[in-house]
């Protein structure tokens, strides 16, 4: 292993770990702020340290239908994009995972118009929460790295064979400069076997992938897209276990923070964890028994994994990046309250929407989520939009 | 190499391609489908060693519902628009697997086969962008029958002027189609691609030759072909390959190549019959007046002279 870390932007960490995994296909189409990750890519690709093809389509749309393309004909494939990129390629993201084409696809979490906005929140992945992709969220830089990698073998695991999206927040993580171990190829090579596609356009076998479904067997079809997300949970968390034997770093579905005695929790997902782990270290200090909870995996949902974390608090302040139009709550929120429902003693569940188009979120926010729940009412709302000007 | 100089094995009567055809029988198209016909003697002349990606529509619907599949070569379809950059995407990945070793070491030709709406209209931009990509072993087939015939015969800009349409409908206010047919096969030979040519079914072995011409030459092919759709055109089904005649000996639907850039008139046609011949056949030009086809008639006559004239200019 390279034994130390070097100073390297986030978006470059990500290129740089597709480069490792021998990717031979990328796919991209540029819009801020993923660019840096495709710039460095072609990069790669123009000297000659990465052997891959460089498809420099025409837009977002293509760049999924040309990585469906590519993965279908048994291509390592990758593709980066961003807001009304991933809006744009929506159609064919519905598209992938019942055609099981494999696919990294890593999302510089971006605002959907309008207004445009370049800045960050998460309404861009939310867009295609329902779509049957595996969604991860990485919480900082090596995270990052280290979860590009996982993708490709959480992805092509046989039994999975689905597309990842892999989440990184916009600017505050992909532009940011972090210390972050690289591995060694080597290492990369052991842990990730080549891509074996049995399912392939391959001329001596050849087979008919995109037929049409009648009313006669589509819920099946569907059902069977359903049933492979669902049970990649498990295929994920030994890809977890695997990472952490090459590479001794652990990860799990969802992370806690000093929540073991907590009343309190709140629940984020992506960078802006770590600064709500200062805030919890604040609010502790001030003798409140607060904790965090971070979830890692959003799809497949980790209900069981959620359940467990929660079970002891007395109220959960749940944190969403995006405002569901005309929803009693933000996307993770309905999340949590639907799993906690049938619990016998649930805690209290508030939702608070932060961070909208990159309003900065400080940890001031997260202690005043804190005091918005201890000073609740009955009778008052359980969501906020916090910080709204008047 | 000129693209014009590029051998290829051609087909005639005698060297006709045995065997079953690549589109295997027992697909679900009309009565008389002359789209159908282009389509499978297409894919006869290429055999089964090479990849398709069909678009959505008539051809991708009638022959690939669930489980059953018409296509015994590898065959891929994603959606309506964006048969080229699905097929980039092939293309590109069978390309780099052959160079890292892990793929067949020779050439597979990728084909994408659309219609005229998944062509001119709602896969224009997919289908621009692929051919200025230049990919090597692509080559994308539009296969024109002048209107979405899958939705039920709504206009397309491929749709003819003139021509009624269940979108372009003729009224009072209306005599169908109020604008000329998109021209495809120049907005293709304007990307600088070696390779464009048109073909219709009537003259099937010109037809198998191109698509024979179009995988050997390296660098992006475009072909559009005429696609008879006697249900949507309101024509009798067994006049279809007789309308893939009258359209080119009438100039309507010139037979020609661009190699390089450089124009081939496949064939010359000197006596053209006149166009109110090929017109009267199909109820969906039937509410045309005299003043119409002559509009027509002058609007051919000019197109086919420019034609001319580029071939005279711009010899292979």
């Amino acid at each position: 292993m390279a034994n130390k870390p070097i100073g390297i932007e986030v978006s470059l960490a990500v290129a740089e770990a597709v480069k490792l995994c021998d990717t031979d296909v990328v796919a991209a189409y540029p819009i801020t702020p993923q660019t840096h990750i495709v710039e460095h890519l072609s990069e790669l690709v123009a000297d000659g340290t990465l052997n891959a093809a460089y498809i420099p389509v025409e837009s977002e749309h293509s760049a999924m239908s040309a990585c469906i393309g590519s993965s279908a004909a048994g291509a390592r494939t990758f593709t980066a994009t961003s807001s009304q990129g991933l809006a744009l390629m929506n159609e064919m993201i519905y598209i992938a995972p019942t055609l099981r084409t494999p696919i990294v696809l890593l999302v510089a979490n971006r605002a959907l118009s309008a207004p445009i906005n370049i800045w960050n929140d998460h309404s861009d992945i939310m867009s295609v929460r329902d779509a049957g992709w595996i969604a991860l969220f990485a919480e900082n830089g090596q995270e990052a790295l280290d979860l590009t990698i996982m993708s490709f073998r959480i992805g092509e695991h046989p039994e999975v064979r689905l597309p990842v999206s892999l989440n990184i927040d916009g600017f505050t993580l992909s532009h940011f400069i972090e210390p972050i171990l690289i591995p060694e190829k080597a290492q990369v090579d052991a842990f990730l076997p080549p891509n074996q596609a049995e399912i392939k356009l391959d001329i001596s076998k050849p087979l008919s992938i995109g037929l049409l479904g009648t009313p006669e067997n589509f819920t099946e079809i569907k059902k069977a897209t359903d049933d492979l997300l669902v049970n990649s949970k498990k295929h994920i968390v030994s890809v977890f276990g695997e990472f952490e034997k090459s590479f001794g770093r652990k990860y799990n579905l969802v992370e806690t923070y000093r929540h073991e005695d907590a009343e309190i929790i709140i629940l984020t997902m992506g960078s802006i964890s770590e600064t709500a782990m200062t805030a919890v270290d604040e609010m502790r200090e001030a003798g409140q028994k607060v904790g965090l909870v971070r979830l890692r995996l959003w799809r497949p949902f980790p209900t069981e994994e959620l359940r467990a974390a929660l079970a002891k608090a007395k109220a959960v302040a749940v944190i969403d990046r995006h405002l569901v139009m005309g929803a009693p709550y933000g996307p993770v929120c309905l999340e949590i309250k639907s799993i906690l429902y049938d619990s016998p003693q649930p805690p209290k569940v508030f939702n608070f929407i932060l961070g909208l188009g990159g309003r900065d979120v400080r940890r001031a926010d997260f202690k005043t989520t804190v005091e918005r729940v201890k000073s609740a009412k009955d009778s008052q709302s359980s969501f906020e939009i916090l910080g709204v000007l008047e | 190499m000129r693209a014009a100089d590029v051998p290829y094995e051609k087909v005639t009567a005698k060297t006709f391609p045995k065997g079953p055809d690549s589109l295997a029988s027992g697909h679900r198209a009309c009565q008389g489908c002359g789209e159908v016909l282009a389509l499978r003697l297409l894919l006869k002349s290429l055999g089964t060693d090479f990849i398709a990606v069909s678009a959505t529509g008539c051809m991708e619907v009638c022959t690939s519902t669930f489980p059953q599949s018409s296509w015994r070569m590898p065959w891929l379809h994603v959606a309506f628009e964006n048969a080229a950059a699905v097929a980039s995407g092939v293309e590109s990945a069978v390309n780099i697997l052959r160079k890292k070793g892990k793929g067949p070491d020779k050439r597979i030709p990728v084909v994408a086969v659309a219609g005229d709406g998944g062509t001119a209209d709602i896969g224009l931009q997919a289908l621009s962008g692929a051919l200025e990509r230049h990919h090597r072993d692509f080559i994308y087939v539009c296969l024109d029958n002048e209107a979405y015939m899958n939705t039920g015969i709504q206009r397309s800009s491929a749709t003819p002027f003139g021509a009624n349409t269940t979108t372009s409908p003729v009224g009072s206010h209306s005599q169908g189609q109020n604008t000329w047919k998109k021209n495809m096969p120049a907005i293709a030979a304007a990307h600088g691609v070696p390779y464009v040519a048109t073909a219709s079914p009537a003259f099937h072995l010109d037809l198998m030759n191109k698509i024979r011409r179009a995988a050997a030459i390296e660098g992006p092919a475009y072909l559009h072909v005429y696609a008879p759709c006697p249900t949507g055109w309101r024509m009798k089904p067994e006049l279809a390959v007789e309308c893939s005649r009258l359209v080119v000996n009438s100039r309507i639907f010139p037979l020609y190549e661009v190699l390089d850039g450089h124009y081939v008139l496949n064939r010359k046609i000197d006596n053209p019959i006149p166009v109110t011949d090929y017109l009267k056949q199909q109820g969906r030009f039937r509410h045309l007046k005299p003043e119409d086809i002559e509009k027509i008639q002058a609007r051919v006559n000019q197109e086919y002279e420019n034609l001319v004239k580029l071939s005279e200019a711009f010899p292979v």
